[in-house]
C-alpha cells in the first residue's frame, strides 16, 4: 500500500496543474496581506465602522498577523475546494482519458487498494496545500503583522479573543478545514470514477459545491429546513466554531473555550459520514466498473 | 389687603429656596476644589465590558487624565473596546469650567447612603452636555452617581464607590452604562457558522441597547506629571 501511495503521490506531483492551487493560493494570500498592509484600517472601519459612535475602536491593534489570518481564511475557505477537486477530480477519471487505467488494473493489485491508494494521495494533497495556506497564511501574516488579539465579526456578535489563546485554535481549524477538503476530494474521487476524462468530475465538483454552497448560505426558511441540513457544504463552515468563544454567566469570555463544542463535533462526525458514504460508493462503482479505456 | 397677603404667601413659599441654593451651589464648590487637587493621575484597574453583542474578555486597563479635560483608557496588551461616553468618567468635564446653572432637586439615597440631588445646566445652548444630574455624598464630598444627557450621544449614568483616594475624590469602582447603537452586519460578508447558539436578545423595538462598563481601579498614581503623547 505504501508503494502505492509512494506512486500516486509521485503521478500527482509531478503535473504541472497540481502547482496551479499552489500559486494561486500564494498569489491570493499576498494580495490580502499586501491590501491590510495599505488599507487594513480602511477595511476594519468598512466591517465595523458603524460601531464607532458608541465605541473607540483600536484599528490598528485589531489589524494584526491573526486577524488577518482569520479575514483570509474566511474568503478563502470557500474557494479552495475548487482548487482541490482541480486534482482530486482527476485522478482515475486522468488515467481513463490517457488510457494507463486499463493498465494500471491489470496489475496484481485489488481495485480497492488502488482506489484507497489513490483516496489517500489525495488526502495527502489537501494536507500539504493546506500546510501550504497555513505557513502564508498565518506564518507571513505573523512575521508581516505581529500577533494580537482577534476580533471575529459575526452577524450579531463581535468575538474577541486574546492573543495567547488564538493559535491551538488556528491548529484545530486547519485540522477540520483539512476534513472539510477531504470531503471534497472525496467527492471527487467518486465524480471521478464515473467519467472517462478529466474536465467532467472537476467541473461536476465545483458546480455541486457552488449549488450547495448558495443554498447553505440564502437563508431561506425552505432550504434551511428540508435541503442545508443533508448538505455537506453547511457543515464546511464549521472551523469557525473554534474562533466563537464561550462567555460565562457575566457576559465574560471563557479563554480555551469555545461557545459550542457540540455544534463542532456534529460537523466533524457528519463530514467523517460523507467521506466513508463517497470512499465506499467509489470503491463499490471502481470495482464493478467496467475499464475500457 | 388681598394683594399684601398674596406678597407675603409668595415670600414665604420662595424664601426657603433662595439660602438653599447658595447651599447646592457651595456644596458643588467645594466637591469641585476637592476634585481640583488632581492635576494628572494614572490609574491602573480592570475593565469589565457587558454589552450584549460584545463578547470580549476582562481587559487589564491604565487610565491617564491630565486636567483640564484630557482622559485615555488604554489597554497595553491586548485589544479594549472602550465606550465613547466613558470620557465622561472624568467628572472634571462637567464642573471645570464653571459654567452652568445649579439647582437644587431635593434629597434622595444611593446604595444607603443619604444625597443631595444637584442638577447642572450649561449657560452654553451649544453645550454637548444638555443637563447633569449629580447624587453627591455631603459628609464625604464625593459624587456617588452621576446622570448626564450629551446632545448627540444618549445619555450616560455613573455610579461610584470610594475608598483609599476618597480625599481625592477618586473612585475604586466606576459602574458606567451608556448607550449603544445595534449591531447588525450582513451575513454575505461575515459567513457565519450557525452553531445553534441563541442571537443576542433584542431590546424593545430594536432601535438600541444599553450597555454596561465595570472599572475597577487597583492604583492610582497622582500629580506626579503625565506626557502628552499618552492621549494621542
Amino acid at each position: 500500500m505504501w508503494t502505492l501511495l509512494q506512486i500516486e503521490l509521485y503521478k500527482i506531483f509531478r503535473k504541472p496543474r497540481t502547482y496551479i492551487a499552489f500559486g494561486a493560493i500564494a498569489a491570493f494570500i499576498l494580495l490580502i496581506q499586501l491590501a491590510l498592509l495599505v488599507n487594513g484600517k480602511q477595511y476594519l472601519q468598512f466591517v465595523l465602522g458603524f460601531l464607532d459612535d458608541s465605541f473607540e475602536i483600536p484599528y490598528d491593534k485589531i489589524n494584526n498577523g491573526y486577524w488577518i489570518c482569520f479575514a483570509i481564511l474566511n474568503l478563502l475557505l470557500i474557494h479552495v475546494p475548487i482548487l482541490v477537486a482541480l486534482v482530486a477530480g482527476d485522478i482515475v477519471s486522468g488515467e481513463a482519458n490517457m488510457g494507463t487505467l486499463r493498465l494500471l488494473v491489470s496489475k496484481p493489485i485489488s481495485r480497492t487498494q488502488l482506489l484507497l491508494a489513490k483516496f489517500l494521495a489525495a488526502v495527502a494533497y489537501v494536507i500539504v496545500l493546506l500546510t501550504w495556506m497555513a505557513l502564508i497564511a498565518l506564518g507571513l501574516s505573523i512575521a508581516l503583522f505581529g500577533t494580537g488579539d482577534v476580533v471575529v465579526a459575526k452577524a450579531m456578535e463581535l468575538h474577541q479573543i486574546e492573543q495567547h489563546d488564538v493559535l491551538w485554535r488556528y491548529f484545530a481549524a486547519f485540522g477540520f478545514a483539512a476534513l472539510a477538503l477531504v470531503v471534497v476530494a472525496s467527492l471527487s474521487l467518486l465524480l471521478s470514477t464515473v467519467s472517462e476524462n478529466s474536465i467532467g468530475p472537476i467541473v461536476a465538483t465545483v458546480c455541486i459545491i457552488i449549488v450547495c454552497t448558495l443554498i447553505s448560505e440564502m437563508q431561506i426558511p425552505l432550504y434551511d429546513k428540508y435541503l442545508k441540513p443533508y448538505l455537506f457544504t453547511t457543515y464546511m463552515l464549521g472551523w469557525k466554531g473554534f474562533f466563537y468563544i464561550g462567555v460565562d454567566d457575566d457576559g465574560q469570555t471563557i479563554r480555551g473555550s469555545v461557545q459550542n463544542a457540540s455544534a463542532i463535533f456534529k460537523c466533524i462526525g457528519v463530514l467523517v459520514a460523507y467521506v466513508i458514504g463517497f470512499v465506499t460508493a467509489s470503491v463499490l462503482l471502481f470495482r464493478k466498473k467496467d475499464i475500457l479505456s | 389687603m388681598k394683594r399684601s397677603f398674596l406678597w407675603c404667601l409668595a415670600a414665604l413659599t420662595v424664601s426657603p429656596l433662595i439660602p438653599r441654593a447658595q447651599t447646592v451651589q457651595q456644596l458643588v464648590e467645594k466637591v469641585k476644589a476637592k476634585i481640583d487637587q488632581v492635576k494628572d493621575y494614572t490609574a491602573t484597574g480592570r475593565m469589565k465590558t457587558n454589552v450584549s453583542f460584545l463578547k470580549v474578555p476582562v481587559a487589564n486597563v491604565v487610565i491617564y487624565f491630565r486636567k483640564p479635560d484630557q482622559l485615555k483608557i488604554k489597554n497595553e496588551k491586548g485589544i479594549s473596546f472602550v465606550p465613547r461616553g466613558a470620557v465622561s468618567i472624568n467628572l472634571n468635564n462637567v464642573l471645570s469650567n464653571g459654567a452652568y446653572t445649579v439647582l437644587d432637586a431635593g434629597k434622595d439615597k444611593v446604595n444607603g447612603i443619604a444625597v443631595q440631588v444637584v442638577k447642572l445646566l450649561p449657560v452654553d445652548d451649544n453645550a454637548e452636555v444638555v443637563l447633569s444630574t449629580l447624587y453627591i455624598d455631603e459628609a464625604r464630598l464625593v459624587i456617588l452617581k452621576s446622570r448626564t444627557t450629551t446632545r448627540d450621544n444618549g445619555s450616560y449614568e455613573l455610579e461610584m464607590s470610594y475608598g483609599n483616594y476618597v480625599n481625592y475624590g477618586l473612585p475604586d469602582k466606576i459602574l458606567f452604562s451608556f448607550n449603544t447603537k445595534e449591531y447588525k452586519l450582513p451575513k454575505g460578508i461575515t459567513f457565519d457558522f450557525d452553531d445553534g447558539a441563541p442571537p443576542p436578545k433584542e431590546t424593545a423595538g430594536g432601535k438600541g441597547k444599553k450597555g454596561r462598563a465595570e472599572i475597577s481601579i487597583r492604583s492610582y498614581t497622582i500629580n506626579k506629571g503625565l506626557s502628552g503623547d499618552v492621549f494621542k
